[in-house]
């Protein structure tokens, strides 16, 4: 299973927003590959989360671990059948050890989003 | 004439000073652009009025000939559409309604459905003809309702008032666009200078001549004096800080129907920025 994990510059500590992360990190639980590529989303002028959403879905990813998600990815998300979970501690290796321990809950709480959000 | 009357920072007096203006000049067209909020019709309370839907366009695809090349994906700037488990999706509050995914679909799977965002009112009180936009509650984006109320409304008359919606975003440079004048009005506050050198700053860069209206004016406000006569911003009128006027307001009174000398200073304002009044 690939499992997306938005990270900031340094690509070991989760980044806060999964829309405009610079880095998404895709770990394969299998094979203990790691890839981490440039988020096409970061610079959008608007619908970044979407763009990521569309970004981690044609990785392959099934799963995201992230800080917070807004509920236009999470749509998105939901339709390719990616399981969102929230993260439970800073750096991106700590999360994948809890969610391979089952220690990671899935997320229940979506943001409105900022789209629009200039009046 | 085009008179846009806006302020930057909300409950200002920006509808104050429209409903006023086009009351003093007598016979005016007066369009509400605040289309979040359209208090003007409560002043007006206009009779005859009827009601047009505002729709936007947002695409359908069809799956029988939609092959999943992306095209649409790529072009929208928006990111409003996606394409998961080979079908597309499209995220209406997010689309701009640009019609260019349709343009750019090699297969010509995508259509058009047009989707009710609002309303325009129009109807008339004496001599003054009331154009309000009135957005949907939830809908994010005010611009298509602004852009039809004021197709509605300019070119009807030799003076139109465009009361503005706050802030200075897409929704106030759709408003201002078409005026002659902009009539900014703020209250002697630091939030309230704040935000009206926003606006200020927004009109300079469309062109647009500026004059200033001072609302609830207990004394100057040296910052704001200051600002005036280091930018050039002519102090057209100073309204003074008055129980009455509030009081007038909360009934829905039309403050220069009651006041004489009130109207005399609108008048005047409007003479000095090249209206007429009848």
């Amino acid at each position: 299973m690939i499992v997306a994990i938005p990270v900031d510059e340094d690509q070991k500590s989760l980044c806060p927003s999964f829309g405009r992360a610079p880095w998404m990190m895709f770990s394969d639980t299998e094979t203990g590959a790691q890839k981490i590529l440039e988020n096409p989303a970061a610079q959008a002028q608007g619908g970044a989360g979407l763009k990521a959403a569309q970004f981690v879905a044609d990785q392959d990813a099934a799963a995201l671990i992230t800080v917070r998600c807004g509920e236009n990815a999470a749509k998105v998300l939901k339709a390719a059948g990616i399981a969102i979970y929230q993260s439970g501690a800073p750096e991106a290796a700590e999360n994948l050890a809890a969610l391979r321990d089952g220690r990671l809950s899935e997320m229940t709480r979506f943001h409105p989003g900022f789209v629009g959000g200039q009046p | 004439m085009t008179v846009a009357v806006l302020s930057g920072k909300g409950g200002a007096g920006k509808t104050f000073a429209a409903v006023n203006l086009a009351a003093a000049a007598g016979k005016a067209v007066y369009i509400d652009c605040d289309v979040e909020e359209p208090n003007g019709r409560l002043f007006w309370q206009p009779r005859g009025v009827t009601e047009r839907p505002v729709t936007t366009a947002l695409p359908v695809f069809d799956p029988e000939k939609c092959v999943g090349c992306r095209s649409c994906v790529d072009f929208c700037r928006f990111n409003a559409l996606v394409y998961v488990k080979k079908a597309p999706m499209v995220f209406p509050e997010v689309c701009h309604a640009c019609g260019g995914c349709a343009l750019v679909c090699p297969q010509g799977a995508v259509g058009e459905q047009h989707r009710k965002v609002g309303v325009v009112e129009e109807g008339n009180r004496d001599q003054i003809h009331v154009v309000t936009g009135v957005l949907r509650t939830g809908e994010v984006s005010a611009v298509p309702v602004i852009r039809a109320a004021l197709s509605a409304g300019l070119s009807r008359g030799d003076l139109t008032i465009i009361d503005c919606p706050p802030g200075s975003g897409c929704p106030v440079m759709e408003s201002v666009r078409e005026a002659d004048y902009c009539l900014l009005v703020t209250e002697p506050t630091a939030f309230g200078l704040h935000n009206m050198a926003m606006v200020h700053q927004l009109c300079r860069l469309l062109g647009k001549p500026c004059g200033l209206l001072i609302n609830r004016e207990e004394a100057p406000y040296a910052p704001l004096e200051d600002y005036c006569a280091r930018e050039g911003l002519p102090i057209l009128l100073r309204i003074p800080y008055r129980r009455q006027l509030a009081q007038w307001g909360a009934e829905g009174a039309v403050a220069v129907r009651r006041d004489e000398a009130l109207k005399a200073e609108f008048t005047r304002l409007l003479r000095e920025i090249g209206g007429t009044a009848v």
